[in-house]
């Protein structure tokens, strides 16, 4: 009996720890919607005559395409590399992740430097054939989507991956000694069980697709996310572009919305490491998955990391000096502190969920999770209002009482900098510690409570090394992610706090791709070791 | 007594902490690292004042004054145009100043009319050419681009880029709206392809033989005239007849909550001088605003010419309608 009311009072603790997290996500959302305040009629007309009809399209056309492409690539390659046995899967498994560890903006430059008219590409081709030659266009439609395709298809492929090895032999076999030829075993039971892990996927793209705006201006591709920029810049209105970014998160509500409608009461599958393959190919069909799989890991990975190698030959190499030692530590610590805060408060936000599984909770959470979908500039002007805010309104008096300096902590601080990260990327984390949580069933907790193992001692030595993984799936995620990361880390560092990605922006600003391989290639390195962590992890022997 | 000694040590931090304060100048700039720390560097050389910076956008750099407001830990902004000086100056976040020093060096189009900010570097934004396919006399004005003969020749960079929105602010000013757009759809109409996201890709499409002749900022034709000295690639200097080469300006002002004031004003007053001028124009061959000074042999070896001496506020007060005109004439 007593055991219970500890129990149940343990459980009423998730509401307040739940609504705490969903009210620093929705500290920018409630800037963002007090810009509705005030509304310059004269922009909203002149974008809704000139430029939002074409931006919308432009918009849905590529998150159409990034989002087909994402799940071709992210599907085709899991199901190879996790099923299958032919030539090269052996290291190709984890080498289709590396890309994970370019960011969009550099595989954009390192694509249009390459292959546009001007580049070395194009350059050869036109001292073969003549000076006449004429190619499609590379800074086109087309583009820009096969160059968010190559560098978000990871995101699926590492979700369904997993999803495909947890399925186990078993299930494939039973489909099999149903009837069903390997090809429709796929698509009526593998697909639609791993579909939850594959939606998870696609949404991350997605959202990093509609938010990105460093690849698509390289590409000059408008989309609604440059029209939020040029409206802040180029018209001075902040507000009006909150207004458009609000528009923007509503999209991405109802498309999340319907995401988990298809989604809809799927059970996850229990999670089996497999050790086998189940379709081991031959002849032709072996070389055409060599042949697949290597051509993607070319082209989103060999392709421009021997571009960025040139240019650093060229140009990057007389850059590197010792700066580069703090500019690496700089990245790195915030990647770790980063990772360590998002995945305790993704972990805290799943528990709540299991264990308070109401309609609320589920809005809450899902609300702690918008954070990914906003461009990160305008996230940082958020929270730097909301901060700024609360630091004249609180830190300062309050300071002052306690006979302090009544100076402001929060802006500029390491820690405002921390609860950006956190802010955006709790979506990135998330996923895979529900996903991984949603695998321990509840006979197991029902089991452990009736060996006596209960409260606290339940989460240490049950949930948390269950989890172990998932967590560390979910901290390298957010890791490489913060790496990569750029307009917050530029608005709200810290003096003195200069990351890789910092430096890339310093150099592209200006146009000089050439000496940005320098940062670039560091950034890649630097990447590269948790992302083979991430998959050699769950490799199959 | 270990409690004692904690307290000891933290006040002890504490007040070098705040020692160091006060005489460490920080700075929001526009103009990235390596085109602005070396003038930091032979300033605290020459004064000792110790000066930290974070380069960022523009925008960005605005929108943290405003939010940190009266708590600004900034005492300086400095930017890369001179739009987004007199769009500072409007949001009052930068303090008009009467500075008899700045007054001498600086000439009055490149100043605020109210002394809140001064430009320090000029960036003349002219004609590029490749001088094997363009010929004697087919280049004169930057209406000229919109001419009939340069159809599918001509290459430009976005209008989301500032100085392109810079330039067209002017060319309403001087010419009219009509005029202007009337030209800008023209110069679209020429377009050889799709518009380059910055200036180095255009001087490359020109040099490979993509199209014939674009807008550039110079000293991006230096740089890549320094990488690769065979460029096939000239400048031109068009209105010489009439008004001018348009030129913007990378420039600063002291911000209005600035914890250092009187600090912040030295240094700005000495960024005018010609000491600093010269630094400042050279490490970006740009043109220096003081005109006593000199641009750098590189600089003067592309020729000299007459710039537009229209006040650049203009950039600032019509830029909202420079782009609306923009896209209404299809620039993307």
């Amino acid at each position: 009996m007593g055991r219970n009311v500890s129990a149940s009072a343990a459980r009423l603790l998730w509401y307040p720890l739940a609504l705490g997290f969903a009210a620093l996500v929705a500290l920018p959302i409630v800037v963002l919607l007090l810009s509705w305040g005030e509304i310059d009629a004269s922009i909203w007309q002149h974008l809704w005559q000139t430029q939002l009809p074409e931006l919308v399209a432009n918009t849905v056309v590529l998150a159409v395409g990034v989002g087909a492409g994402v799940v071709l690539l992210g599907v085709s390659l899991a199901w190879l590399t996790s099923l299958c046995e032919f030539p090269g899967r052996r290291w190709l498994d984890w080498a289709l992740m590396l890309p994970f560890a370019i960011p969009a903006y550099v595989l954009a430059f390192v694509f249009v430097g390459l292959f546009d008219f001007a580049g070395p590409v194009q350059g050869t081709l036109r001292a073969w054939f003549g000076a006449g030659l004429r190619l499609p266009p590379v800074r086109s439609t087309g583009g820009v989507i096969v160059v968010l395709v190559l560098v978000f298809y990871p995101y699926v492929y590492l979700l369904a991956r997993g999803a495909f090895m947890a399925q186990g032999r078993g299930l494939m076999e039973a489909a099999r000694v149903l009837g069903l030829s390997p090809w429709r075993a796929f698509w009526r039971v593998a697909l639609p069980m791993a579909w939850p892990a594959i939606g998870a996927g696609l949404a991350l793209a997605l959202m990093e697709t509609l938010a990105d705006f460093g690849a698509v201006s390289v590409f000059n591709y408008q989309t609604f996310t440059t029209a939020i920029y040029k409206t802040w810049y180029g018209f001075y209105s902040l507000s009006t572009a909150t207004q458009l970014a609000c528009l923007l998160l509503l999209f991405v509500l109802v498309v999340l919305f319907a995401e988990k409608r298809v989604r809809g009461q799927t059970r996850v599958a229990g999670e089996r490491q497999r050790s086998a393959a189940l379709y081991v190919l031959r002849g032709p069909q072996a070389w055409a998955a060599s042949a697949w799989c290597g051509l993607v890991f070319a082209l989103a990975f060999v392709v421009p990391l021997l571009q960025l190698l040139a240019w650093f030959w060229q140009r990057g190499r007389f850059d590197l000096d010792e700066r580069y030692v703090s500019l690496v530590q700089n990245t790195l610590l915030l990647g770790a502190f980063a990772a360590a805060i998002t995945v305790a408060s993704a972990l805290t936000l799943a528990f709540a969920k299991r264990w308070r599984a109401t309609r609320k909770m589920r809005a809450l959470v899902a609300f702690g999770n918008l954070g990914y979908a906003l461009p990160g500039s305008l996230l940082a002007v958020a929270i730097m209002f909301a901060f700024s805010y609360l630091d004249k309104t609180l830190v300062i008096p309050l300071s002052t009482w306690l006979g302090g300096a009544g100076k402001p902590l929060l802006l500029g601080s390491l820690a405002a900098l921390l609860l950006a990260y956190l802010i955006r990327f709790m979506a990135v984390a998330y996923g895979p510690l529900d996903a991984a949580l949603a695998r321990i069933r509840p006979s197991i907790p029902q089991a452990s409570r009736s060996l006596g193992v209960g409260g606290v001692a339940l989460f240490w030595r049950v949930y948390l090394p269950l989890l172990l993984p998932g967590c560390l799936s979910a901290g390298l995620l957010v890791f490489v992610d913060v790496l990569k990361e750029m307009p917050a880390t530029l608005l709200m560092r810290p003096f003195g706090w200069d990351t890789l990605a910092v430096r890339i922006y310093a150099l592209t600003s200006e146009g000089e791709w050439a000496r940005a391989s320098l940062p670039a290639l560091s950034l890649v390195l630097v990447g590269l070791l948790p992302v083979i962590g991430l998959i050699r992890r769950s490799a199959r022997d | 007594m270990q409690l004692r000694s904690l307290f000891a040590a933290v006040a002890l931090a504490a007040t070098t902490f705040t020692a160091n304060a006060a005489e460490e100048l920080v700075v929001y700039s526009a103009r990235i690292d390596e085109l602005i720390k070396p003038v930091f560097d032979a300033y605290t050389e020459k004064t000792g004042v110790k000066i930290s910076f974070i380069a960022d956008k523009e925008a960005p750099l605005l929108a943290r004054l405003q939010a940190e407001g009266e708590n600004t830990p900034a005492d300086m902004l400095i930017t890369v145009d001179a739009g987004n000086l007199w769009q500072a100056a409007q949001q009052g976040v930068l303090e008009p100043l009467n500075s008899a020093v700045i007054a001498k060096n600086i000439p009055a189009q490149y100043r605020a009319t109210d002394g809140s900010w001064t430009g320090l570097s000029l960036r003349a934004r002219t004609l590029a050419y490749s001088p094997e396919r363009i010929k004697e006399g087919e280049l004169s004005t930057y209406e000229g681009l919109a001419d009939k003969h340069l159809e599918g020749r001509v290459c430009l960079r976005t209008s989301q880029k500032v100085y392109n929105q810079s330039l067209t602010a002017t060319m309403i000013k001087t010419l009219g709206e009509e005029k202007t757009e009337a030209v800008i759809k023209g110069w679209v109409n020429n377009l050889a392809t799709d518009v380059f996201a910055d200036d180095t890709a255009l001087l490359m499409a020109i040099d490979a033989g993509q199209c014939d002749v674009g807008l550039v900022n110079t000293y991006y034709y230096g740089r890549l005239a320094k990488q690769n000295p065979n460029v096939k690639v000239k400048l031109f200097w068009p209105n010489q007849a009439d008004r001018g080469v348009h030129v913007n300006l990378s420039g600063a002002g002291v911000t209005k909550h600035a914890p250092h004031k009187a600090e912040a004003i030295k240094l700005l007053e000495w960024m005018t001088t010609p000491e600093a001028q010269r630094l400042f124009a050279d490490l970006n061959q740009e043109y220096p605003a003081n005109e006593s000074v000199e641009a750098s042999a590189e600089v003067q070896s592309w020729g000299t010419f007459k710039p537009d001496t229209i006040n650049v506020e203009v950039a600032g007060q019509l830029q909202p309608e420079a782009i609306k005109l923009m896209d209404r004439a299809g620039w993307k």
